[in-house]
């Protein structure tokens, strides 16, 4: 059969079949849909601080006041060593990475189910609903950080060069955020008690991290299982880059960061593998 | 243009009905079933859950610049279809490929958050179909106009009414322009003023050289826009062709043209009447010989009565008086037939109705029989209703039922007369115009 000249064979833009395989990742949509993403987020932070008059400022406020709650009962009660950091300082550093994981956590539990109404009737790729709700609370996150930059003023003490090194921190939060949200709002849509069980998790994860607790307090034959944690990392990153502690455990932050790459590569998996039956199960 | 837009594959989706026994939809029931299941004395196997095909072995291809209408009862099978087009569910078997930018309107507004006012909803909302936001950008006039929502544009879209709020999103999705458009009943909702306007985008995106696949339930805008339709039943293509010939074929099996196509009494003694006539027979039918496809409005047809006349030499005539939907009378005819004497027994009257003559909708009629053309011997509701059906191709953007109680197709003629002086000054400068 003669073709006519100037024929091509083109090549469909897109191939709609059963996707075979734990590993097509397929990472590049995601790059493709990047202006999407900015808009989701634009859409968290904008909705946030629409709704209440003191919506901003409750971004301070809550971990202003669980700083003031701890200095009372851990720092003057308990009398908690703090490693030689003014108490309230020590405590808000490290509930600057936590309220921002807690906030994370809880907002992408609920993110793909609640956006159930996009995922039944419009095409992009899901993973930008929790990367979405894992990066607004950065703008909270950013604000608490002023607060923390008032209150280092306050109690004198001066930010050291790890002060550099805080980027890499706050991307280790993020990835940490990240990693936990892929599986919990993944595993919430197809069991729906998962939602529920996250505040309460959250709490107790909070008391597991080294919050309003020193990780020099650990005994060392326990170091090591509870520096599976993956906040570990982040929150002792933040308080080295940020009050430049001496003799940070470099260990425990190693194999937290590795707890924390493992989540991320399995959530990816596990998140685009649910991918396909969420428009059928929500 | 011979290429192709889309072409698919033995399409096929299946879902499983669970059982909900073994249905598991919390983590710890999940859990706690596992745990089960390996401390088990006997390791029996699971029970299948149940499953059903919503598609099987859907094939065809769709060339570029189609449009392509897809119709079927309720659960057939064609939003899931859609939604695979779409990507936002995967085919459990088969292979579908599409050349182009596609966009689905699978509902208006989608994402739209009532917090949020109209401004930002539209870059919103667009970003989520998705336009990229120089394109949103360079629209956003054009949307607000469309959408009518000029003053209202700042507000937070949980103040917009409801027909605002599905203008605007019908607004942004209009201005999305892919080269293939995938369109699912979204015209079910709102008024008839908004709904004419979407059939109207549609035909434009059509005219434009798009390709458009598009679900109703309005035959008459499918038989339409549409040159060709799917026939989709219970997940499976009944059939694809011309529109109008399945659009008739799945009318005939789905509505049911003919209610009660006849009365038939056989027992005089039981048969409506008195002492002066008896019924027995009322009947409606096509005049073409295809009894079991339904009328429409071009279908000529007639009505047959027959009665038993029990009075040698009366004059009797019959009468019908036709109602509408709105149980208006629409007209009456007489089969007045000179006045001669009737002898005693059986006779039938035929009245036949030309088509293009009434209007769409459900008529019934009431037979009435009349001694010496002035008096009513007796009046009888006939049971027998039809179902006249409208797939009329349409010119305009109207898809509705026309108002009136007959729908005659009369002649017209228009001509130009001349100019006139006088008219002039009040005629618009063609630069003006439009």
């Amino acid at each position: 059969m003669e073709l006519a000249a100037g024929y091509a064979l083109r090549k469909p833009s897109v191939v709609i079949q059963p996707r075979k395989g734990l590993f097509q990742l397929d990472l590049r949509s995601v790059w493709q849909y990047r202006e999407l993403l900015y808009f989701l987020v634009w859409r968290d932070v904008i909705v946030r601080y629409k709704q209440t008059a003191i919506g901003a400022a409750w971004a301070i406020l809550q971990p202003l006041i669980t700083m003031l709650i701890f200095t009372l009962i851990f720092g003057r009660l308990a009398k908690i060593p703090s490693d030689g950091i003014p108490y309230p300082v020590f405590a808000f550093a490290a509930l600057l990475p936590w309220s921002y994981f807690a906030q994370a956590l809880t907002r992408s539990s609920n993110s793909v189910v609640g956006s159930s109404n996009l995922v039944t009737k419009i095409y992009f790729p899901r993973l930008l609903i929790p990367l979405s709700a894992s990066v607004a609370p950065v703008v909270d996150l950013f604000f608490s950080f002023l607060v923390l930059l008032g209150l280092m003023a306050w109690f004198k003490t001066s930010p050291t060069w790890g002060l550099l090194a805080l980027p890499l921190f706050l991307g280790l939060a993020i990835m940490t955020a990240l990693a936990v949200g892929l599986w919990s709002s993944a595993l919430n849509v197809r069991y729906r008690d998962v939602g529920h069980i996250v505040p309460f998790l959250s709490q107790v994860w909070m008391y597991a991290s080294p919050v309003a607790y020193p990780i020099s307090m650990v005994p060392e034959k326990w170091r090591l299982l509870y520096s599976l944690n993956p906040m570990v990392g982040v929150i002792e990153g933040f308080r080295w880059a940020l009050l430049g502690k001496e003799h940070p455990d470099f260990m425990a932050m190693a194999v937290s960061s590795a707890v924390v790459f493992v989540l991320l590569v399995g959530g990816i998996v596990y998140f685009k593998r649910m991918e396909r039956t969420f428009a059928d199960i929500i | 243009m011979n290429d192709i837009a889309i072409r698919v594959e033995k399409l096929s989706k299946q879902y499983s009905i669970g059982t909900s026994k073994y249905r598991n939809d919390t983590l710890r029931d999940q859990l706690a079933d596992g745990l089960k299941y390996l401390f088990r004395r006997n390791r029996q196997p699971r029970q299948c859950e149940e499953s059903f095909w919503a598609l099987k072995d859907v094939s065809f291809e769709i060339k570029q610049g189609e449009i392509v209408g897809i119709i079927g009862h309720n659960g057939a099978g064609k939003s899931t279809l859609l939604k695979i087009l779409s990507r936002i569910t995967e085919p459990t078997v088969g292979v579908g490929e599409i050349y182009g930018r596609v966009g689905s309107l699978l509902e208006v507004g989608t994402g739209f958050h009532p917090d949020l006012t109209g401004r930002e909803n539209i870059y919103l909302n667009g970003a989520i179909i998705g336009m990229k936001k120089d394109e949103i950008r360079r629209c956003f006039d054009s949307i607000v106009a469309f959408a009518e929502i000029d003053k209202f544009v700042d507000m937070p879209v949980k103040r917009y009414s409801s027909g605002m709020y599905v203008r605007l999103g019908f607004s942004v999705a209009a201005h999305l322009e892919p080269e293939i458009l995938l369109v699912d009943e979204v015209l079910s909702v709102g008024d008839a003023a908004f709904q004419k306007k979407c059939l109207g985008k549609i035909d434009d995106a059509a005219k434009g050289g798009r390709t458009v696949i598009f679900i109703s339930h309005n035959m008459t805008a499918i038989n339409s826009l549409c040159k060709r339709v799917i026939w989709v039943n219970s997940g499976e293509i009944v059939e694809d062709g011309p529109s109008t010939e399945i659009v008739t074929r799945y009318l005939a099996k789905s509505v049911k043209g003919m209610d009660l196509c006849e009365e038939v009494w056989d027992d005089v003694g039981g048969a409506p009447g008195n002492d002066m006539v008896r019924f027995h027979s009322v009947r409606v039918r096509r005049q073409d010989g295809r009894l079991s496809d339904p009328l429409t409005m071009q279908t000529p047809f007639q009505v047959e009565v027959e009665c038993w006349n029990l009075v040698p030499g009366a004059r009797l005539h019959i009468t019908l008086h036709l109602y509408t939907t709105e149980g208006v009378i629409a007209f009456t005819t007489a089969s007045l037939n000179g006045n001669h004497p009737m002898p005693a027994g059986l006779f039938r009257s035929v009245c036949s109705f030309p088509g293009d003559l009434l209007n769409s909708g459900p008529h019934r009629f009431v037979v009435l029989v009349v001694k010496d053309a002035s008096s009513v011997i007796y009046s009888h509701e006939s049971r027998v209703s039809f179902d006249i059906l409208d797939v009329r191709e349409r010119q305009g953007a109207y898809f509705g039922r026309e108002p009136g109680v007959v729908q005659p197709v009369l002649k017209w003629t228009t001509e130009y007369l001349g100019e006139d002086q006088e008219l002039k000054p009040l005629v618009r400068n063609v630069r003006q115009a439009f």
